[in-house]
């Protein structure tokens, strides 16, 4: 997988649930200092990636995800 | 109807407090599924009154005290029925007895069943509420929880508990439109009371300001009002519905 293609992904995901403007979200934005995202916010999140990607990211994972590039780099492992 | 196009999910529905719930969330429009331990027949008999009121009733068969049971339960439930709106944890047991002969066992039953089920239960359900924006949960208390009663350490620890979850996940999903309130009924006349000494039923009712006990309808009837829009502002409450017995 591209990693143009996991960040456009990651992107519409990341405009859904937060409701952000799609040019809001770039790879270096932080989900909760940039985007505005609360801890629940990111367990949503994390829950769509995992659903959308069909994988799964252990809690020990997940809480390192800070970034938008954090998230695409991560499930572009996947 | 207040409750038309809702789908609930009531643990422990097959007799006392739980089936009139079943009964009053159908009566008012919810499609509802009757979860319950062991006791077939009598689950079967509430699902047939509210097939009759022309509503979807389906069977869930399971201890709430497993975890993965709760998750099984719970797809089934929306695998038939589409959704869960409403989910009330009212399936709960007792094993009294003074804390001097109070067994190790006896203490885990209660506790896995009356306050590790609800968190089982509500962990299940947890995820489509989210997704959807929208769920009323309902957690049975009891009055015990909050005062203490001789017999009961494990029964009143565990609603204790109860409260304590209740209060906590109202806090953490408030913002996604989920209600979590506990209802603490007082004595209730059901099978779970029945057991009790006379003199001990007499010692509670006169101490029950509106002088009888409670009826599992009057338990209904305050968890219709709860998973009802007209307590969308309500959440993290414990409303005790006890004729009085606790101010």
């Amino acid at each position: 997988m591209s990693e143009q293609s996991t960040f456009d992904k990651v992107k519409a995901i990341t405009v859904e649930q937060l409701s952000v403007a799609p040019e809001d979200v770039k790879m270096e934005s932080t989900f909760i200092d940039d985007l505005g995202a609360d801890s629940l916010d990111i367990v949503e999140l994390i829950m769509a990636f995992e659903e959308e990607f069909n994988t799964e990211i252990p809690d020990e994972v997940a809480e390192k995800i800070r970034t938008v590039k954090d998230a695409v780099e991560l499930l572009d492992k996947k | 109807m207040a409750l038309e196009g809702k789908v609930a999910l009531v643990t422990g529905a097959s007799r006392g407090i739980g089936r009139a719930i079943a009964l009053t969330l159908a009566k008012n429009g919810a499609d509802v599924a009757i979860n319950f331990a062991g006791n077939v027949a009598a689950a079967e008999e509430v699902a047939k009154e509210i097939t009759d009121m022309g509503r979807k009733a389906i069977l869930v068969q399971g201890s709430v005290a497993d975890f993965a049971t709760c998750q099984e339960m719970v797809a089934k439930v929306i695998a038939e029925l589409g959704k869960v709106d409403i989910l009330v944890n009212n399936a709960g047991i007792t094993r009294d007895g003074l804390l001097m002969r109070m067994s190790s066992e006896d203490w885990d039953a209660v506790l896995t069943t009356n306050l590790k089920g609800v968190f089982n239960c509500t962990k299940a359900v947890i995820k489509p509420m989210m997704k959807q924006r929208s769920g009323k949960i309902v957690n049975m208390a009891s009055v015990v929880g909050e005062t203490g009663n001789p017999g009961q350490a494990n029964y009143a620890a565990a609603k204790a508990g109860v409260i304590g979850f209740t209060k906590t996940i109202a806090k953490e999903i408030a913002s996604r439109g989920i209600n979590v309130n506990a209802v603490a009924p007082g004595f209730v006349a059901t099978d779970m009371t029945k057991v009790l000494p006379d003199k001990v039923k007499e010692a509670m009712a006169a101490g029950i300001p509106l002088g009888r006990a409670g009826d599992p309808q009057d338990i209904a009837n305050a968890v219709l009002f709860l998973v009802s829009d007209n307590a969308a502002y309500i959440t993290g409450q414990v409303l005790n519905v006890d004729g009085g017995m606790v101010m």
